[in-house]
């Protein structure tokens, strides 16, 4: 394992900006795999960190393969994490809407031109992202539907869930998308937490990644079988919404089996704390996402289900 | 007469409500033509509101002089620009990426509907910003090189300085004026002054083009005042100075005065070793239209823009 540096930017007030990765192997340019882009996807860099973590062992076993190579990258924000804000510390913009970026453009598209310039050559891209909508999902692999998608390989992790999503205008500016642009078989991994640290839905992440990484023989590892994957197209999932606003409390969780008419969360009035509102589930199904916070707004999107449509 | 354009329960005892004033001839014949006003998608961004008060304060005084409807819209981000926030709070989304957005979305997705299907079918839209909090801008407007066939002789009625046809880029997709202009209701962007200021004298110019603009579609029979003839430029012949290290900028020019090539602009300074860490020459000659604010730099960041080209 060898730690690099791939960014380094000078702040004016601060220790320099740097973003740092960890090399497996040598040779090929096989696997990157990276982490938290955004100040509060501490559950993304805790991940990273544990795949670092498993890899030096395998490593130290010598069960890499020769000639291929794998980096990690566990942040590619520390600043905006450091000062507890989502997004670039200076502008609040978004590092995951300035790619493919640019070296002589402005600094965010230049930090993103660093990174991209240095992982675009790799075989496989693996990203631990969040959603801008915030809230909890089942563990899935999501990629963008583009000609470039590859189904088969997105399998290999082991997930019971691949999501295909149309690419809208905002997402023309992610990493994920350009990695598929420049030939890089993308996958985006997401597990169901964001700011805090979720041991169990780490744990499977971790399995994941080291599962298609044994199973496209960059490392000799030991993993048990995980799911066959369901293709599942993000505008087949069906949205409920709130009708009011309020304090939330949850009663399913992602990953829970729900019937038509069954109550899925419940909506208080936050001053006499009675129900205003029942959520119940608009069909049989799986939950796909769910609300997290405590409060609600009308019209929120708190659930998205799977429908089940083979029973 | 105020209107809800559409609002949105709060978890607390409140609604975000986006609100427009709504102008009409005391005689309607069914046939007028219809503008749009629309500002502070970006919270931060001030310049929009002097414009709004102006406006509708003449219009109450004038009503016989109206032929035309005119929606005022002050705050498309009411809850950024209460926040001192030029984003949309809850989400910490820039409210100008999410259009059409769609009436089942989310939230905001939902809000711009909503917005969308207002303003939908007006015979022009001009929506106001005031750059960011980083940079100053002279009064423009900017449209795209698709949409410069139809816009720009009403660009030219607004009393701007100058006239930016840029290239497209597919994020910009999502932006009001891009969605508007793609439902067939022409939109200008206006850009000026710089975010969390009011520049009256900005504001006053861009008056004089809405009125100019106003008379020339047959909305406003009132007086107006003669407009200037802007330059108008494409992409090609605007230069961008960035910096290329950290500090704090001071510049050596003028905002909007002219500058020849190899001019001195400015110096990063290093505020704890007291030393000029880069010093900005003129890449090359012309007009400084954009200038930075805000003096706080990193490698990257814009400091001018110069249109001239090199
Ligand atoms: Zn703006």
């Amino acid at each position: 394992m060898t730690k690099e540096n791939i960014v380094t930017l000078k702040s004016p007030y601060r220790d320099d900006f740097e973003i740092n990765g960890y090399r497996f192997g040598k040779g090929e340019k096989t696997c990157c795999i990276v982490g938290a882009m955004r100040g509060n996807e501490v559950q993304q860099l805790y991940v990273c960190s544990q795949i670092i973590r498993a890899l030096s062992n395998i490593e130290k076993k010598g069960d890499l393969a020769h000639g291929k190579q794998i980096m990690v990258i566990p942040s590619l924000n520390p600043f905006s994490m450091n000062i507890q804000r989502r997004f670039w510390s200076v502008d609040n913009t978004d590092l995951n809407r300035m790619f493919p970026g640019d070296a002589n453009g402005k600094t965010t598209q230049r930090i993103a031109a660093g990174i991209f310039d240095f992982i675009k050559e790799y075989q496989y891209g693996i990203q631990f992202t969040s959603f801008y909508i915030s809230g909890d999902f089942i563990p899935h692999v999501r990629m963008m539907d583009t000609e470039h998608k590859n189904i088969g390989l997105a399998n290999l992790f082991g997930l019971p869930y691949i999501l295909l999503r149309k690419p809208k205008p905002f997402d023309t500016a992610t990493l994920n998308f350009n990695w598929q642009n420049s030939d890089t078989s993308a996958f985006s991994v997401y597990t169901n937490e964001t700011e805090h640290i979720d041991e169990e839905s780490a744990h499977i992440a971790v399995g994941a990644v080291l599962r298609f990484l044994s199973r496209m023989g960059v490392i000799k590892y030991q993993s048990h079988g995980g799911y066959m994957a369901t293709t599942l197209e993000e505008e087949h999932l069906m949205s409920v919404h709130a009708q009011s606003g309020g304090i939330y409390r949850r009663i399913k969780q992602p990953g829970d089996e729900v019937e038509q008419g069954e109550a899925m969360a419940e909506i208080l009035d936050p001053f006499e704390g009675t129900v205003i509102e029942e959520i119940k589930a608009p069909a049989n199904g799986i939950v796909f996402f769910a609300h997290k916070s405590p409060l609600v707004l009308e019209n929120s999107v708190v659930y998205k289900i799977i429908k089940r449509l083979h029973i | 007469m105020l209107q809800d354009v559409v609002s949105v329960s709060l978890p607390v005892n409140e609604r975000m409500r986006i609100k427009k004033n709504h102008f009409e001839p005391y005689n309607l014949t069914g046939n007028e033509k219809r503008i749009c006003i629309v500002t502070g998608i970006h919270g931060d961004e001030l310049e929009g509101q002097y414009v709004c008060y102006e406006l509708i304060r003449r219009l109450s005084e004038n009503g016989h002089l109206l032929n035309g409807i005119v929606d005022i819209y002050p705050s498309m981000n009411p809850l950024g620009m209460d926040s001192i926030k030029r984003e949309m709070p809850i989400f910490d989304l820039d409210m100008n990426m999410i259009f059409p957005g769609s009436e089942t979305g989310a939230v905001a997705e939902h809000i711009a509907a909503a917005i969308m299907n207002d303003i939908k079918g007006a015979d022009i839209c001009i929506d106001i910003h005031a750059s960011n909090i980083f940079l100053r801008e002279i009064p423009q407007v900017r449209i795209s090189k698709e949409t410069a066939p139809k816009l720009l002789p009403y660009a030219k009625m607004l009393n701007v300085d100058f006239i930016w046809v840029h290239s497209s880029v597919t994020v910009m997709e999502a932006t009001l004026s891009h969605s508007l202009n793609k439902a067939g209701t022409p939109t200008l962007v206006a850009e000026m002054g710089v975010g969390m200021r009011i520049t009256k004298s900005y504001g006053d110019q861009l008056l004089d083009g809405i009125f100019n603009l106003m008379s020339k579609m047959g909305i406003w029979a009132g007086e107006t005042r003669n407009v200037s003839h802007p330059i108008v430029s494409t992409d090609g012949n605007v230069s961008l100075i960035y910096s290329d290290t950290s500090g704090i900028f001071m510049p050596t020019i003028k905002h909007w005065a002219g500058i020849s090539k190899g001019d001195h602009i400015g110096d990063i300074l290093d505020p704890l070793t007291g030393t000029v860490e880069q010093e900005i020459f003129a890449p090359c000659s012309g007009i400084v239209f954009t200038l930075r604010e805000y003096p706080v730099v990193y490698e990257g960041s814009l400091l001018a823009r110069i249109l001239g080209g090199c």
